[in-house]
């Protein structure tokens, strides 16, 4: 059945679709085929809707009390934790939020990564995927500067100077984005405008990443491509709904944990000391979904070098749809990929355990 | 039109595009500008301290421009390592005659030249400053001798205004 088929039963739908065909679109949403072998990988896609969506309601309530100003913005914060109503719950539910975020997406990209979902047709999806892991890494890295402890200052001052690595005209930028001669309140400013424009622009870029899937279909585990609609599919809606939902609350237990019963066991206890530009914390490291590419910076002996080996590792996932010439997609049938592929995730996993050591006894 | 003659159109069409050009980087400009120091920031360009009561063997630290500069009264041992390295051991080449004019007194950003960090002092395998965020260890002279860092802590610009003050920038 084809989309253009479609047409609403009453008169005022039929007037009103014929105008904005906004009926066509839900109706294409509900009835979309999906493979019915798709396994609970395939969930987070989901799951991370919701967290968009959760790190959005509860960023803008943030934004309510918080005040972005040097002087103001980390006692604003404790104000937020103790004076307004519910405010600890938001806070939480916002920072905790982030790493749930990034829990999800790190599954979703490995799911990706196992199954060839990155393979052609689907490489315009992947590169979609990719720039809103990157700018879910700024937005991360920009939101946590907003409490100006001692962490959100000294983690703004290591990450902005990786721009001084660029030759000739890196100190200007450092000086540009700083607004100033160091981190001060010009860049605080600066950095919850883009905090709060930034996850609009992933709003945006998830719908061309769903825009973009919805052409070929979904991948599925064994890969193979699938007749649609047939007896391969079912509608996304109820099966796939339910599915998800169902996907999605195991993943809110996991998540009202943290909030609820660990809610700072992620973050740094630093960074409830305010930011102080002359003393560096002795430990300084990043929030955990940073740490391996975090080591990958620190063990490389240049400066220069280690910037460009960090971007590296993030930026080669652009092109592993041409890096990959294999014509099967999944890993299931590829026992030397599957191979590789745990030594990957073995490898992120040590590198972000390096990540999280001190740089000591060297 | 398969006549390769430039026509008046095509003359109108580069004339245009380029004065259009031309007009958005105008305002693009000063979007982007607007984002480098401002006036009051770069009027706090310099600060006088008094170290007057800094015995040898300590380092004073005040803010400059946001960032820490240290004022070290370096010890006669101190100052005896720093002048004895030889050049080809050092990743930054500097002599300590040149970054202390007077040998008791170093001063310089406490700034790590790798990522910004503030280092901490008397700490290290070279006895003068090691930084906490990526491990780079700098001499008695504030030179890089190991780590990640490129350079040695930069020296500002700065004079004695009498025996007993400092002013910096």
């Amino acid at each position: 059945m084809s989309d253009h088929d479609y047409r609403p039963k009453s008169k005022v739908g039929q007037w009103f679709n014929d105008r904005l065909p906004l009926l066509t679109l839900a109706n294409h949403l509900t009835d979309y085929p999906t493979p019915k072998n798709l396994n609970y990988w395939w969930t987070f896609g989901g799951i991370l809707t919701f967290c968009l969506i959760t790190q959005i309601v509860t960023g803008l309530t943030l934004a309510m009390h918080y005040i972005a100003h040097a002087d103001m913005a980390f006692e604003s914060v404790e104000h937020i934790m103790r004076d307004v109503n519910y405010g600890w719950l938001i806070r939480y539910i916002h920072a905790n939020g982030a790493s749930m975020f990034f829990l999800a997406v790190y599954i979703h990209i490995f799911r990706s990564l196992f199954y060839g979902s990155y393979k052609s047709p689907r490489e315009i999806i992947w590169i979609l995927g990719i720039i809103i892991y990157l700018l879910m890494m700024a937005a991360a890295f920009m939101g946590y500067v907003l409490p100006w402890g001692q962490m959100s200052f000294w983690g703004a001052t290591v990450i902005t100077n990786l721009f001084s690595a660029i030759p000739l005209v890196g100190e200007g930028i450092v000086t540009w984005l700083w607004g100033g001669y160091s981190v001060d309140n010009p860049t605080l400013t600066r950095f919850f405008t883009l905090h709060y424009l930034i996850p609009f622009l992933i709003l945006g870029l998830v719908v061309l990443h769903i825009w973009a899937l919805h052409v070929p279909g979904n991948n599925n585990p064994v890969g193979i491509d699938i007749k649609k609609p047939s007896k391969d599919t079912v509608p996304f809606h109820p099966y796939i709904v339910i599915k998800d939902g169902f996907a999605l609350l195991m993943f809110m237990i996991v998540f009202a944990f943290f909030v609820f019963y660990a809610p700072n066991i992620l973050g740094h206890a630093d960074n409830y000391i305010e930011a102080n530009p002359m003393v560096t914390p002795a430990h300084i490291v990043p929030e955990w979904y940073l740490l391996p590419f975090y080591a990958i910076l620190r063990s490389v002996p240049d400066k220069l070098l280690g910037v460009v080996a960090m971007l590296s590792a993030i930026l080669i996932l652009a092109v592993l749809p041409w890096l990959d010439t294999s014509k099967i997609r999944s890993a299931v049938f590829r026992p030397l990929y599957k191979q590789f592929y745990w030594i990957l995730v073995a490898d992120v996993l040590i590198l972000g355990y390096v990540g999280a050591m001190p740089a000591e006894g060297l | 039109m398969s006549e390769k003659k430039t026509k008046r159109r095509d003359f109108l069409f580069t004339a245009t595009t380029a004065v259009g050009a031309v007009g958005a980087a105008a305002v693009v400009w000063p979007m982007i500008d607007q984002m480098n120091p401002d006036a009051s920031v770069k009027a706090l360009a310099s600060t006088e301290v008094d170290v007057s009561s800094l015995t040898p063997g300590n380092t004073l630290t005040v803010l400059w421009r946001g960032k820490p500069v240290f004022i070290r009264r370096r010890t006669q041992e101190e100052i005896d390592e720093a002048r004895s390295v030889k050049m080809e051991d050092l990743i930054h080449p500097e002599k300590d005659e040149d970054r202390a004019k007077n040998p008791e007194w170093l001063v310089m950003l406490g700034v790590c030249t790798h990522l910004g960090c503030v280092p901490l002092n008397d700490k290290g395998d070279y006895n003068g400053w090691f930084c906490p965020c990526h491990g780079s260890h700098y001499d008695t002279s504030g030179r890089i001798r190991k780590g990640p860092a490129p350079w040695n802590m930069e020296v500002p610009k700065y004079e004695f205004v009498n025996a007993n003050t400092i002013k910096i920038g």
